[in-house]
């Protein structure tokens, strides 16, 4: 009469112990890939923080301040550098900033399905050239036909043009992250707009850019930071590659930028003998660097946060 | 029913009904979508205006003797340099990004979409991977300059040549450590864009787990993380800054170990990009033919990655997009 049925225990359940053991093996595994993202940023700090205390305490502050950045005469002047890495990332937004935004407009708002599918890895290509050769198109393209036409002199080696390589190379990742935000904005907000009889400008302008603003301003952000950590475009068109470099505020001057100054520093480090202090200003000047572009990823990432929060 | 109270101009009615059917352009409209379309357009003048230049700068060499170009070492000759150590620093650089940064960054990537709870733990690894994806890439040549270098020093006691450390593999690792971030993020996005009914249903059958991860989600993120990962690879063959600070060689270097000999991961070393620094760098005509040749060799490989990237992302929306 009763069959056959074998009352279930809790063992029929259980995994054998050769899959627990696979189990536990691999998520032990991939956690310590997931870890090594912490142990990679504390050591980069590591390495960073060291070398520029020595250079800090044993460096005169008043070698910080002078007119020239020539590590090799004891020249540590950081505001050639700061200026310089001010003037390129200001050029470079001035061109990637519009032209980003109005692409990113352009795609998230008036493009069709199609058009998009053609014309959105134009920007992915753009975004994949390295930056080697932004650096030798802007001295050998940009300098000779944009800067010396337009303003009719500089020198061969000038800031601006590495500006606006740099400016070049920052447009894809300023459309990228500005088009997110746009079509992160909800179609009713668009559609209630329509209804009311505005036309699609007055819907863009009107509505769903202020609706998208964190975002954009996200994308500035960090387009900013993309700029200012961009380091070869200088280091090749605006003479950065010479291990000094005076105090300007001439665009169409020679100069360096912190990234630059210093690629430049360890292009010699086999024959960093010269001044005292030479090695560890690198470090100095990446520790600046660090810390710049630190704080404008985290504001960056608040922004982006608040778009998410609102839709 | 009271009658209708008549609007209070009675031509307005003629005004809508003749905005409505008017077929005249809104000229503001038009010029503002022209503006935009133009900002595109304006990338894709500067990519063909780029690509010519390049092109057509780099063609005497490339037509005359792109045998020799492909063959011969970094000389201080104009007319018989070559990018053959620039070629096989990239292609070491390359097998080192693949082999360290894509296991470890798509294994962190299931970790952090997989497996991890919510916990202060989790919200650090995340905060300090974004933040890696945004680290200027010179500060990573300093980590590399500091560990990879000093630890390789000394690692390769059969190596021919005096390198104090600055050798091809601490170049390799410091690159992938720079790709890994960008790999974790793409692979996490593919990850979380998988079916979460996928995973139940493979729970429901009894699968552990891992069990799932591999045999359900891995496959169908496939696509995904690939794409992620060409771009990324795309991106660290193109890096020049960190090498510079990890020591690569600007001047001569021997042409001794042959393209896939092993032992190259513990020789000095060049890349593409620093060997296009170095052409670039140097003042005269003939050096500019040679530096826009090799910008074509190197973008023939970067862009052949990010085509192929983009092509299969492509190819899987639409897919994905049939379902």
């Amino acid at each position: 009469m009763t069959t056959a049925f074998e009352r279930p225990t809790v063992e029929m359940f259980q995994m054998s112990p050769g899959r627990r053991r696979v189990e536990r093996a691999v998520r032990v595994l991939l956690f310590g890939a997931a870890a090594s993202a912490l142990l990679i940023s504390a050591s980069i700090v590591a390495s960073l923080v060291g070398e520029a205390w020595t250079f800090i305490s044993n460096v005169p502050l008043e070698l910080l301040w002078s007119d020239q950045w020539a590590p090799r005469f004891d020249q540590y002047d950081m505001k050639t550098l700061l200026v310089g890495s001010l003037i390129v990332t200001g050029v470079a937004m001035a061109v990637a900033g519009p032209i980003g935004f109005g692409a990113a407009v352009f795609l998230s708002e008036y493009a069709g399905g199609r058009v998009r599918k053609v014309l959105k890895p134009i920007l992915e290509i753009l975004a994949g050239i390295p930056s080697v050769v932004l650096g030798f198109f802007a001295l050998t393209w940009i300098s000779p036909n944009v800067v010396k036409t337009v303003f009719g002199g500089g020198s061969t080696f000038n800031l601006l043009a590495a500006g606006i390589g740099v400016g070049l190379l920052t447009i894809p990742l300023m459309a990228s992250i500005s088009e997110d935000a746009l079509r992160s904005v909800p179609d009713s907000l668009r559609e209630a707009s329509a209804g009311l009889g505005a036309r699609k400008v007055t819907t863009t302008v009107r509505i769903v850019v202020p609706a998208a603003v964190s975002g954009l301003v996200a994308a500035t952000i960090v387009s900013v930071s993309r700029a200012l950590g961009e380091t070869m475009v200088v280091f090749i068109a605006a003479g950065g590659g010479g291990n000094s470099a005076q105090f300007t505020t001439n665009p169409l001057d020679p100069g360096s930028t912190m990234t630059a100054a210093m690629a430049a520093q360890a292009s010699g480090t086999d024959n960093v003998a010269g001044a005292g202090f030479a090695f560890q200003s690198l470090f100095f000047v990446g520790l600046v660097l660090f810390v710049l572009t630190l704080f404008l990823n985290l504001a960056a990432d608040r922004f982006v946060r608040r778009v998410r929060q609102a839709y | 029913m009271a009658a209708l109270t008549p609007l209070a101009d009675p031509r307005t009615a003629e005004r809508v009904a003749a905005k409505l059917h008017s077929t005249g352009t809104h000229w503001p409209s038009q010029l503002f979508r022209a503006v935009l379309a133009f900002c595109l357009l304006f990338a894709l003048m500067v990519l063909g205006v780029l690509l010519i230049d390049v092109v057509s700068g780099g063609w005497p060499v490339l037509n005359g003797r792109l045998g020799s170009f492909l063959s011969e070492g970094v000389r201080t000759r104009s007319d018989s340099a070559g990018v053959f150590q620039g070629l096989r620093g990239t292609f070491w650089i390359a097998v080192c990004v693949a082999v360290i940064a894509f296991p470890m960054g798509v294994g962190a990537a299931i970790y952090l979409e997989e497996y991890a709870t919510p916990s202060k733990l989790t919200r650090a690894i995340d905060l300090s991977i974004r933040n890696l994806a945004g680290v200027p890439s010179v500060v990573y040549g300093i980590l590399g300059f500091t560990i990879f270098v000093k630890l390789a020093d000394g690692f390769f006691p059969g190596s021919m040549s005096d390198h104090n450390g600055n050798t091809t593999l601490a170049g390799g690792v410091t690159l992938a450590v720079l790709a890994l971030p960008i790999v974790i993020i793409t692979s996490a996005e593919a990850i979380r864009a998988v079916p979460r009914a996928l995973r139940e249903a493979g729970y429901g059958l009894g699968a552990t787990k891992w069990e799932v991860v591999r045999h359900h989600v891995l496959p169908y993120a496939a696509p995904g993380i690939l794409t992620g990962t060409l771009l990324s690879m795309a991106r660290a063959i193109g890096e020049a800054a960190p090498l510079i600070l990890v020591g690569a060689q600007r001047g001569r270097l021997g042409l001794r170990t042959g393209f896939f000999d092993l032992s190259q991961l513990g020789e000095k070393f060049t890349a593409m990009p620093i060997v296009i620094t170095e052409f670039a760098t140097r003042p005269g005509t003939e050096w500019q033919h040679l530096t826009a040749a090799a910008i074509v060799v190197l973008l023939v490989f970067v862009l052949l990655a990010n085509a192929a990237a983009i092509l299969l992302r492509n190819r899987f929306e639409r897919r994905r997009g049939g379902e």
